[in-house]
């Protein structure tokens, strides 16, 4: 079976806004409650490798961007959350079950301020340690 | 000694090479744990890049690395591209040749590169030099093809910013002949050797399994027999149209990564040779794009150390909104935290340039001794060690010169 359908049986109706762009890129939306179990089905089931993860400061919301790529068809499926609340941004983290994505997370925490929750060591990676708190590079500046 | 225990080592100079900072745990010889610290060179060039017109980032992701400065640039014109209907479709015939010329020159450069320093770490120094010495040629070529021998301003949306002259033709296949013979005499020198065999094999494995969780791309990856290659995956420039293949192994120690790197070597002299002969005589080498419209974008290429990734957001205006990327050395230095961990401190060296993360991270290496007292060493101290233990095997096999 295709991936495309494997994905979309898999995960029914947590799919929402199913877009194919162009012919190898795939854009979805999830629920950001639904991030671990979409993993788990991504990652282990269908064996999807992450590439990584690239978080947008929107005007009125952040976007997290999950970017998974199936090798054998080169295809990248990426998985869009979107955080409401502007103020205090989080997400599980999936480094628990994918230790890939510890610095990943670590860079998208540091860089955005957006908290992984779960993440067993949530510290700098990139930006020197006494760099200010509520200090996120990445963010849009008024 | 506990864990906790964080010995500073110094100087962090930005001027150094690729400073990165490996804290070793040891128990007598054995590494039981690894801290590895980066971000010293970090230039926020995600940032810089929104506030550049998309004609001048490449300019700027050229200077991320200077040893796969085409690989960057490459990935953002293919992100740009896959916006506007991607690569095949605007990209005039002559550019995409051109295109994958430059790609594979640069994997010749920056694996000869690799060879060279993995022979140095052992003990080699000859092997150290002849890599090296072939090296050259590359650059000139380069030269030829490009005007630089490094950061080569090539690439933009679009197309490519220099043609290849017809009189360069001959003298670049040349060039190409006499680069085989200099691989082969690799190829014989470590292959055959007994006493590099003995000391590579089985050193600083990293398991397929381990492969799939760290997420570890690129020679790194295909030494442990994970058949990945963005070149065949999802090909860009002319990969699909030439005949080449993806070089496995299985082992997954550092005798595979090195077999994986010097057939590569092959594979591309001969991409390159087939990309000169198939090429249009003439034709344009640029579309001319001059709008990017609103959307998102993802373009990877296979750079040397593996999939270099970069996402792109426009709004319409002559800016990009995002721009993420992602180095494949991102993910393959992580992995060194299983790769290290288990092995004796004169081969974490070797286990950490493995990855070929652009060497001399190891300068500043903290070895702190679990159940003993606290020693520090620095990235000679270390060659050293690796150095003697090859010294050994050798006398091992050979008998102790008199």
């Amino acid at each position: 079976m295709d991936m495309r359908d494997r994905i979309k049986e898999s995960l029914q109706d947590k799919i929402k806004d199913w877009q194919e762009k162009y012919i190898k890129r795939v854009y979805f939306s999830i629920d950001k409650k639904d991030i671990f179990e979409v993993t788990q089905v991504l990652f282990r089931g269908l064996e999807l490798r992450l590439i990584t993860i690239s978080a947008t400061d929107m005007p009125d919301y952040f976007e997290i961007i999950y970017h998974f790529s199936n090798d054998p068809a080169g295809e990248i499926y990426s998985v869009r959350v979107t955080l409401a609340d502007k103020l205090k941004p989080e997400i599980q983290s999936i480094t628990p079950l994918l230790p890939a994505a510890e610095w990943i997370e670590r860079e998208t925490w540091e860089m955005l301020g957006i908290n992984f929750k779960g993440h067993p060591n949530l510290k700098k990676l990139l930006l020197n340690e006494d760099w200010p708190e509520n200090d996120y590079p990445l963010r849009n500046k008024k | 000694m506990s864990h906790k225990i964080i010995v500073p080592i110094g100087p962090y100079h930005p001027l150094q090479e690729e400073p990165e900072y490996f804290q070793l745990y040891v128990e007598g010889e054995k590494v039981v744990d690894i801290d590895i610290i980066i971000g010293y060179n970090h230039r926020g060039i995600e940032k810089l890049s929104e506030s550049k017109h998309f004609d001048q980032v490449p300019f700027l992701v050229e200077r991320i690395c200077g040893i796969c400065s085409s690989s960057h640039p490459y990935a953002y014109c293919l992100a740009v591209e896959n916006i506007l209907g991607g690569e095949a479709n605007i990209v005039p015939e002559k550019a995409l040749y051109i295109r994958t010329i430059i790609d594979e020159l640069q994997r010749i450069h920056s694996h000869l590169l690799w060879l060279g320093l993995a022979g140095h770490f052992i003990g080699y120094n000859t092997v150290w030099m002849w890599a090296w010495k072939y090296r050259e040629p590359v650059l000139d070529m380069f030269e030829m093809v490009t005007g630089n021998r490094n950061n080569y301003a090539m690439f933009k949306v679009g197309g490519v910013r220099r043609d290849l002259k017809d009189e360069d033709i001959p003298i670049l296949k040349k060039m190409l002949d006499e680069l085989s013979p200099g691989v082969d005499l690799f190829r014989g020198a470590i292959m055959d050797d007994p006493v590099i065999k003995m000391r590579l094999k089985g050193v600083g494995v990293l398991t397929r399994q381990q492969v799939v969780d760290w997420c570890v791309v690129g020679p790194t990856a295909r030494a442990s027999g994970v058949n990945m290659d963005i070149r065949r995956d999802e090909p860009y420039g002319v990969s699909d149209r030439l005949d080449w293949k993806v070089i496995l192994e299985k082992d997954g120690d550092i005798f595979c990564k090195t077999i994986v790197r010097i057939l590569e070597l092959y594979e591309s002299i001969s991409i390159i040779r087939q990309s000169l002969n198939k090429m249009p005589k003439d034709g344009p080498i640029d579309a001319g794009v001059k709008d990017i419209p609103a959307g998102e974008g993802i373009g990877r290429v296979e750079a040397p150390r593996g999939e270099c990734f970069h996402y792109i957001k426009s709004d319409g205006t002559n800016r990009p909104v995002r721009h993420k990327i992602r180095s494949p050395s991102f993910m393959n230095v992580a992995s060194d935290k299983v790769s290290a961990v288990g092995g004796t401190i004169s081969d974490a060296t070797l286990t950490l340039a493995a990855v070929d993360p652009c060497y001399c991270c190891t300068e500043r290496v903290a070895v702190i001794n679990k159940t003993d007292k606290c020693k520090v060493m620095n990235g000679w101290d270390l060659i050293k060690l690796s150095q003697e233990k090859t010294l050994k095997l050798k006398e091992g096999y050979y008998g102790r010169p008199e």
